[in-house]
């Protein structure tokens, strides 16, 4: 990154792209250069745990999958001394004169993604790290267990590479710390990854012994809470809650000794194969750099500075934050901030949407439906990927005598769009109607070929993949001549089924360009009028009579926004915009559609009225719940939170002037009933314990807490109202606090019980005021709605997201989003951003003129079907029902809902229902193509 | 850096114009550009490093469902 100018709208970037010494265009990542390069440096992708050579393919799935050269480490660019790689590269594409470009963009607008860094425990010497060799960091023993890594995917350790047996995970390594080279924050995801390794860990070794110092634990996520206990039930796994100095290192063995206390045994020292560092989450150094070249202010911590509501803003106009620049965050939220900056953008930049956009031509489609089969099979080496393992020129010997064939060849790498073209063009030439190609996954690369064969004049589903990657070279990486043998049989396998594949015709569907958004909350509103700025028309329905939401009840938030100011505007923003049809008092009777053309049927008092919309948004958010437990609803010093925050702004004075306050975190969940975290409550409890303070500083406030879930920049306010004597005190769930009324000289008490571990006594606290941190919980109407969006509910009653890390927003359901405590509990910023995500992401549709529904549908032949009703009780998309034909009732699958998945294939009695494309005639020529050579 | 491999080309300057330009490659770069494409902009990726995934495609799996990170 050179220099930026410019302004929103036209922002000019210069960039200098550093050389790779590679021309990529001609680089079919072969690895032949890679091989002879005879010098040997430290992997970086493997942590420094194993050796590269100066020219190598970054990582093995690598994008581009092009090679690169180290300047530092290359004779020729040190010492201008070897040129062996040129030599020994047959598509001429080393270019060791490779100077560095210069580029200048003119973009509208920018998002700045440039992640993290891990903290470095060598900084400040922690635990020995970098000078004894068992202490490793959790990335570090990411790359140990992974299958790309030093190991292959062994657990190995590095001192003697012994399996190491007994592991210890020591957490907060460089987070929650505000003395001198630590961080001050919670690094938010630590918790979980560490418990994702002991889980692999066990994997690897089941009887591994895995014992993990911690802090609080803090499972705060959604289903973490299940997963921190799947983890703890292991056997052989121990949480300990206890801070850990270095002991020493074992000479002779290396095994490393830790010291930590606990209050039943109190300081012990034991020994251990291998200690992994839970380390946190830094700014990557080049952040200041970055900050100046493009004008925004940073945090204290380095981080981005964003604004205090929409946390993807920076502090310039048309420059956008996503990921963990922001703070530190886990995957989901990445994605979610992700596609919220392209919501955001796209607000920007609606004006000119699709100017630049490159529309594609297809030449037409060939008739070869009279025709013999003529399958081409093109086999690929996957740069090294295949090849290393897989003789490939002898799978093609073997294909191109298979019936059928004629025509096969090799590519080194088949995806590449050099190679696509060629066999596009092969496809001409030799007059091909099938296509087999023997390379990786049709997961991803079906799409691709498929293609490929449309820019090739014949239907796309004349297309077959045969996976001899996963199923063959990766997993039968040391046998050589065997998964040769495997190849050729999968090749087969496929040669027969492509020979009998039909076309089929996708359907183009237009899209309806307006959008409907269930729940008038923050989020709701937030991603109403995002959608309204991109240019969409949207019906915002909220089924109580005032939009607002759960926000309505809030009043300032950790940070200090003025929440009720903040949705006022919002409300006045969202009735305001032309764009946006705000129906209050409205709940929805039915709801019918697939995808881009969705018929809602919504009731307001007496009226009754069908939307039609191509998208929907379901943020429906959550409430509070009310206790049973504390003698809530008894008396009138016991309150929740909720209740206590709008207390505290209007100024009551029994709040004011209380002098004992005891707050109890976890009402209502963590517990059998309700088996999450909320999430929000530690920060709210904090939020409301420091108003106090401000209020009256001599106020005796008693936090009790299973594990404080400060998560992320809150830990510092959690730290702040330690220093200000908030006092802590930790339970256990089996050992939960006593409330109870006590009539004293005409004076009714309500007084807490409660176990102090550090004293090791039962401590007894008079309260003024009894404040409860009630669970959040999923609104009952969730029920109703799922099934009417054909939506899935978690066990919790939240809706459940369609991939927990990759869709966060996106529902299983095609054109269905969610944002919002709709999702999972969370606060007000994180709620917004969500917000922006599903409307980014409901854009990728609405953009759209038409959506395409695949041809590989199912089908049903009516003079077979008996009407049993199976395949209606069996499909989960809601794409077949009965109708009525002379014979009687039959079913009939609606070929735009149905998602291929076969379910009802596989359940019909009489074989009535078929599959296209994996029809039992396909399917049973493949499996006789297994176990008959011909 | 290698002696010889800092020499500049500054005689030439490409020139580009798109509609957005993403920093960083990692899961969220990646994610803002596709959604950015897929919704008619055309973006512009820029990474330090000689291959996109970031810190991602560093990890064995992923939390909770235990994927692969690739």
């Amino acid at each position: 990154m050179d220099k930026v100018e410019g302004k929103a709208g036209e922002f000019n970037v210069t960039l200098i792209k550093k050389p790779r010494y590679i021309e990529e265009e001609k680089c079919t990542g072969c690895g032949a250069c890679v091989e002879f390069c005879p010098i040997l440096i430290q992997d970086q992708y493997n942590q420094n745990l194993s050796l590269n050579k100066a020219i190598h393919v970054y990582f093995s799935q690598a994008i581009p999958l092009v090679t690169y050269i180290d300047p530092e480490h290359c004779l020729f660019l040190r010492d201008r001394k070897c040129t062996i790689c040129t030599g020994v590269c047959n598509k001429n594409a080393i270019d060791l004169f490779q100077k560095p470009e210069r580029l200048e963009i003119e973009v509208g607008s920018i998002i700045l993604a440039p992640g993290f860094e891990i903290f470095d425990p060598k900084l400040r010497n922690d635990y020995g790290y970098g000078k004894i060799q068992n202490v490793v960091t959790s990335l570090d023993y990411e790359r140990i267990l992974c299958s790309t890594g030093p190991y292959e995917g062994e657990l190995r350790r590095l001192s003697d590479g012994k399996h190491p047996h007994k592991i210890a995970w020591i957490q907060c390594v460089g987070s929650r710390q505000s003395i001198p080279g630590g961080n001050s924050y919670c690094s938010s995801v630590c918790c979980a990854y560490t418990q994702k390794q002991v889980i692999v860990t066990k994997d690897h070794d089941a009887k591994a012994e895995c014992t993990i110092f911690h802090n609080d634990v803090r499972s705060f996520g959604k289903d973490f809470e299940r997963f921190y206990q799947r983890t703890e039930n292991l056997p052989g796994v121990r949480f300990i809650r206890s801070y850990v100095t270095l002991g020493k290192e074992i000479p002779g063995t290396k095994n490393v000794t830790l010291r930590y206390a606990t209050n039943e045994d109190g300081v012990k020292e034991e020994e251990f194969d291998l200690v992994v560092l839970s380390v946190g989450l830094t700014p990557p150094d080049e952040v200041k750099d970055l900050a100046e070249k493009f004008n925004i202010e940073l945090t204290s911590q380095g981080f981005c500075k964003t604004n205090s509501v929409n946390a993807i803003e920076t502090t310039r106009q048309g420059i956008f934050v996503s990921g963990a620049f922001q703070g530190p965050v886990d995957i989901p939220e990445s994605i979610v901030t992700a596609s919220g900056a392209d919501a955001l953008c796209s607000q920007l930049l609606a004006y000119r949407r699709g100017e630049m956009a490159i529309k594609r031509e297809y030449p037409g489609e060939r008739d070869v439906s009279k025709e013999e089969p003529r399958v081409g099979v093109f086999v690929c080496h996957c740069g090294a990927n295949i090849g290393r393992v897989v003789n490939v020129p002898s799978v093609v010997k073997y294909a191109s005598g298979l019936k059928h064939v004629v025509h096969a060849q090799e590519a080194l790498f088949a995806c590449a769009t050099d190679t696509a073209k060629k066999i596009a063009e092969t496809i001409q030439e030799k007059g091909l109607n099938r296509v087999v190609v023997a390379a990786c996954t049709p997961r991803t690369h079906e799409p691709l070929f498929r293609d490929t064969l449309r820019e090739g004049g014949i239907n796309p589903y004349y297309f077959e993949m045969a996976n001899i990657r996963e199923h063959c070279s990766w997993v039968h990486a040391r046998e050589k001549e065997i998964a040769t043998r495997k190849a050729k049989d999968i090749v087969r396998m496929s040669v027969a089924r492509a020979a009998r594949l039909k076309p089929l015709q996708e359907l183009n569907l237009p899209v309806d360009k307006r959008a409907l958004v269930v729940g008038g909350g923050v989020a709701g509103m937030t991603s109403a009028l995002s959608l309204a700025h991109q240019g969409f028309e949207v019906f915002l329905i909220e089924k109580r009579s005032e939009l607002g939401g759960m926000a309505r009840k809030l009043y300032s938030t950790l940070e200090g926004l003025d929440v009720q100011a903040y949705v006022n505007d919002l409300i006045r923003n969202a009735f305001q915009h032309p764009s946006v049809h705000v129906m209050t008092d409205a709940t929805i009777t039915t709801a019918s559609g697939y995808v881009g053309n969705f018929a809602t049927t919504i009731k307001t008092g007496e009226m009754i009225k069908e939307v039609r919309h191509g998208i929907a948004v379901i943020a429906t958010g959550a409430e509070e719940y009310k206790p049973t437990e504390y003698l809530y609803g008894q008396d009138e010093r016991v309150l929740t939170q909720i209740e206590l925050g709008e207390r505290i702004a209007k100024g009551e004075e029994r709040v004011t002037h209380s002098q004992s306050v005891v707050m109890i975190q976890c009402v209502g969940c963590r517990n059998e009933e309700r088996n999450y975290c909320s999430r929000v409550c530690c920060g709210h409890s904090i939020k409301n314990a420091l108003k106090l303070k401000e209020i009256n500083s001599g106020m005796d406030i008693y936090l009790l807490y299973r594990d404080m879930r400060t998560y992320g920049f809150a830990e510092d306010y959690y730290r702040e109202a330690a220093n200000k004597n908030v006092k802590f005190i930790r339970y256990e769930a089996e050992d939960k606090p006593r409330v109870e009324m006590v009539e004293e000289g005409g004076e009714r008490r309500l007084k807490v019980t409660v176990t102090d571990f550090v004293l090791g006594a039962k401590l007894e606290i008079d309260a003024d005021l009894l404040v409860l941190s009630a669970a959040v919980v999923p609104p009952a109407t969730n029920t109703e709605l799922s099934r009417l969006f054909k939506v899935s509910l978690n066990p919790d009653g939240f809706f459940q997201e369609a991939h927990v890390k990759l869709r966060p927003v996106d529902f299983a359901a095609e054109g269905v989003f969610l944002c919002g405590m709709a999702h999972y509990p969370k606060n007000l910023s994180e709620a917004i951003s969500e917000a922006y995500g599903a409307s980014g992401r409901a854009v990728t549709i609405l953009s759209r003129d038409s959506v395409t529904a695949s041809g590989a549908v199912s089908e049903v032949h009516e003079k077979d079907c008996v009407s049993c009703g199976i395949c209606l009780s069996v499909c989960t998309c809601g794409a077949i029902e009965f109708h009525d034909t002379p014979q009687g009732k039959k079913a009939w699958v609606n070929p735009v809902l149905c998602e291929g998945d076969g379910l009802c294939t596989a359940k019909c009695p009489t074989g009535a229902i078929q599959l296209k494309h994996f029809t039992d005639d396909d399917l049973i020529a493949q499996i006789d193509a297994a176990v008959r050579e011909d | 850096m290698g002696q010889f491999a800092e020499q500049f080309d500054k005689g030439s300057v490409d020139s580009h114009a798109g509609d957005v330009m993403v920093v960083g490659g990692g899961i969220s770069g990646v994610q803002a550009s596709l959604d950015l494409a897929s919704s008619g902009f055309k973006v512009y990726l820029v990474d330090k490093a000689p291959a996109i995934g970031g810190k991602m495609a560093q990890l064995d799996k992923t939390f909770p469902t235990n994927d692969c990170s690739i």
